[in-house]
């Protein structure tokens, strides 16, 4: 139907589709022109691989029905999804992925002819190392991903699982995958494939347990990675140059993203794959610190405050995307607006479960991005600002981050929120942050506590303006 | 001796993964979120391997068990396809400047 030199162009031209469809993304404006350079390629793919099979019998109509389940699924979660719950989504979706991949290297396995792979029990050594590797990263990212989902959505505890050995565990089943893939090319033999499935369903799983909450943004990068780097191996065995450009797109772009996550948080990528942050060393720190005085006050003083200020800046974390008070918030700001304050937003790389995820809530709730800033842009500006309002954001605050060489977030870069004139702490209580440090900030004499639920204080601060 | 074209499928990967390390950091910060749903979108182009098994093969017997793979594949794939675009573009459609009004 259609020459295998043709075909390999059009993956070409979809490669290089998707490569814009990142490119947009370097600007708002861009952005949305990207995603359908994405759209594009993705239908160009689809398009010519059916004309390329050529089959249009029984098989193509339960291929049509198919798209269209699984795509009526896919625009009914795009619509429905909270904004605030896009990380258990993409964590999701990564896990989807995952499965995929290990379905194509199975099917690729059971039927290599139509792969032009050979026959089965006589695969090319190097199609069998592919296919093994596609299908056990594919396997980790999906058990992962469920984990990852799981903990995100609340249904397991975010906080980190931990055993003895089991570093070594995962090291000696490591081990064994790489010898059974050597099984597997010596013998082609269909148990040894299916084990190395298997152990790397497992491998998913306790990769993912060791790491908590306040991680949980670089565990969903690394996935996304992972997902990527299965894509490039399933493209090898089936010799697709679009996979592999995705593939290996989509694995740097996952990288680059763990990376940021770890600098923002000041750790290495390893320390952070082994996990335990915040459930050893919370013990020791902070029994002596509970007598300390604290300021708190109502809603009212914190309406006060800010309406006399001059400028206000706003520092959101992952509480504001619990409360959903997103909204509230930015009618608050519009009310301060109105009384002549400036206000900004400062995101610190890991507010939230997921990079950018402040971004996009304050997004939804339309909030113009040019009033939002990155930590390195605005750090500066907390010593001439009159008041940080912190909703929901704990840890990347805590000035112990500069001062406490013992404090395990010690040398994490930090808003400077304590270099403003005053600080409105939203909280619900003293109890400290995933962390499990206290946080310095509460006993500040320039602090003001608000306890209360972020939502319900921003709506209170509102009335009171 | 001819170079076998395995090379050129690496010589393709590794440059491409250049190309994502120079694409990935002029990505603005705030945008982050959205390039990981669309990263998550287009990794799902491993559905053309799922097309390939499900359809290819002889026509009578589309459900040997590499075929109901595939078919099962291009499912889960398609969900991606469609939630990861289509949330992409809800989220970017929600990134706006205000130019309006200036309350």
């Amino acid at each position: 139907m259609i020459s295998e030199n043709l075909l390999a162009v059009f993956y070409l031209i979809s490669g290089v589709l998707f490569i814009l469809a990142l490119r947009g993304l370097s600007s708002p404006e861009t952005s949305r022109q990207g995603n359908l350079f994405g759209i594009l390629g993705m239908a160009i793919a689809i398009g010519v691989t059916i004309i390329s099979v050529g089959n249009f019998s029984t098989g193509f109509l339960y291929l049509l029905v198919l798209l269209l389940i699984g795509g009526s699924i896919g625009a009914f979660i795009a619509f429905k999804i909270p904004m605030t719950a896009m990380p258990e989504l993409v964590a999701g979706f990564h896990s989807l992925v995952g499965l995929a991949a290990v379905f194509v290297a199975i099917s690729a396995f059971l039927n290599p002819d139509v792969f032009n792979l050979g026959s089965p029990g006589s695969i090319k050594i190097a199609s069998l190392i592919e296919m093994s590797l596609g299908a056990a990263i594919g396997a980790i990212t999906f058990t992962g991903s469920i984990i990852a989902f799981l903990k995100l959505r609340g249904i397991m505890s975010g906080s980190p699982i931990t055993f003895f050995g089991q570093h070594y565990l995962n090291l000696v089943l490591g081990l064994i995958l790489v010898g059974l893939v050597f099984y597997l090319c010596k013998t082609q033999s269909d148990i040894w494939f299916w084990t190395i499935i298997i152990i790397s369903f497992l491998v998913g799983v306790l990769l993912i347990i060791p790491i908590g909450g306040a991680d949980m943004p670089v565990v969903i990068s690394m996935l996304n990675s992972y997902s990527g780097w299965a894509a490039a191996g399933i493209g090898f065995t089936l010799e697709n140059t679009a996979l592999i450009i995705t593939g290996a797109l989509v694995g740097s772009s996952g990288a680059i993203l763990s990376y940021i996550m770890c600098k923002g948080m000041n750790r290495s990528f390893f320390n952070v794959i082994l996990g335990g942050w915040g459930a050893t060393d919370q013990s020791s720190s902070n029994q002596s610190k509970e007598q300390k005085p604290v300021k708190s006050g109502n809603a009212d003083d914190a309406a006060f405050l800010m309406k006399n200020a001059s400028s206000v800046i706003i520092v959101p974390g992952y509480g504001m995307a619990v409360a959903q008070a997103q909204h509230a918030l930015r009618e608050m700001v519009d009310a301060l607006k109105k009384n002549g304050v400036k206000v900004t937003y400062a995101i610190h790389p890991v507010a939230g479960r997921m990079p950018g995820h402040m971004n996009v809530l304050l997004a939804e709730a339309n909030v113009s991005y040019d009033e939002v800033f990155e930590l390195e842009e605005i750090n500066n500006d907390f010593a001439n600002c009159d008041v940080a309002y912190v909703i929901g954001a704990n840890d990347v605050t805590n000035p112990v981050a500069k001062t406490d060489p013992q404090s395990p977030i010690y040398g994490m870069p930090i808003l400077d929120v304590e270099k403003s004139k005053s600080v409105l702490f939203v909280k619900r209580s003293l109890s400290p942050g995933y962390a499990g440090i206290d946080n310095d900030l509460f006993y500040r004499d320039n602090t003001l506590m608000l306890f209360a639920d972020a939502k319900k204080m921003t709506e209170d601060i509102i009335k009171s303006l | 001796m001819e170079i076998d074209p395995f090379i050129f499928r690496l010589s393709i990967f590794i440059l491409s993964i250049f190309i994502g390390y120079y694409v990935v950091w002029s990505v603005t910060p705030s945008l982050h979120t959205p390039l990981m749903s669309v990263t998550n979108a287009i990794s799902s182009v491993i559905i053309v391997g799922a097309i390939i098994a499900a359809l290819a093969g002889k026509t009578e017997n589309i459900f040997d068990t590499a075929n109901i793979f595939g078919f099962m594949a291009i499912i889960l794939a398609a969900i991606n396809i469609f939630g990861g675009f289509l949330v992409t573009q809800r989220m970017l459609a929600m990134y706006k400047k205000k130019k309006k009004d200036k309350k």
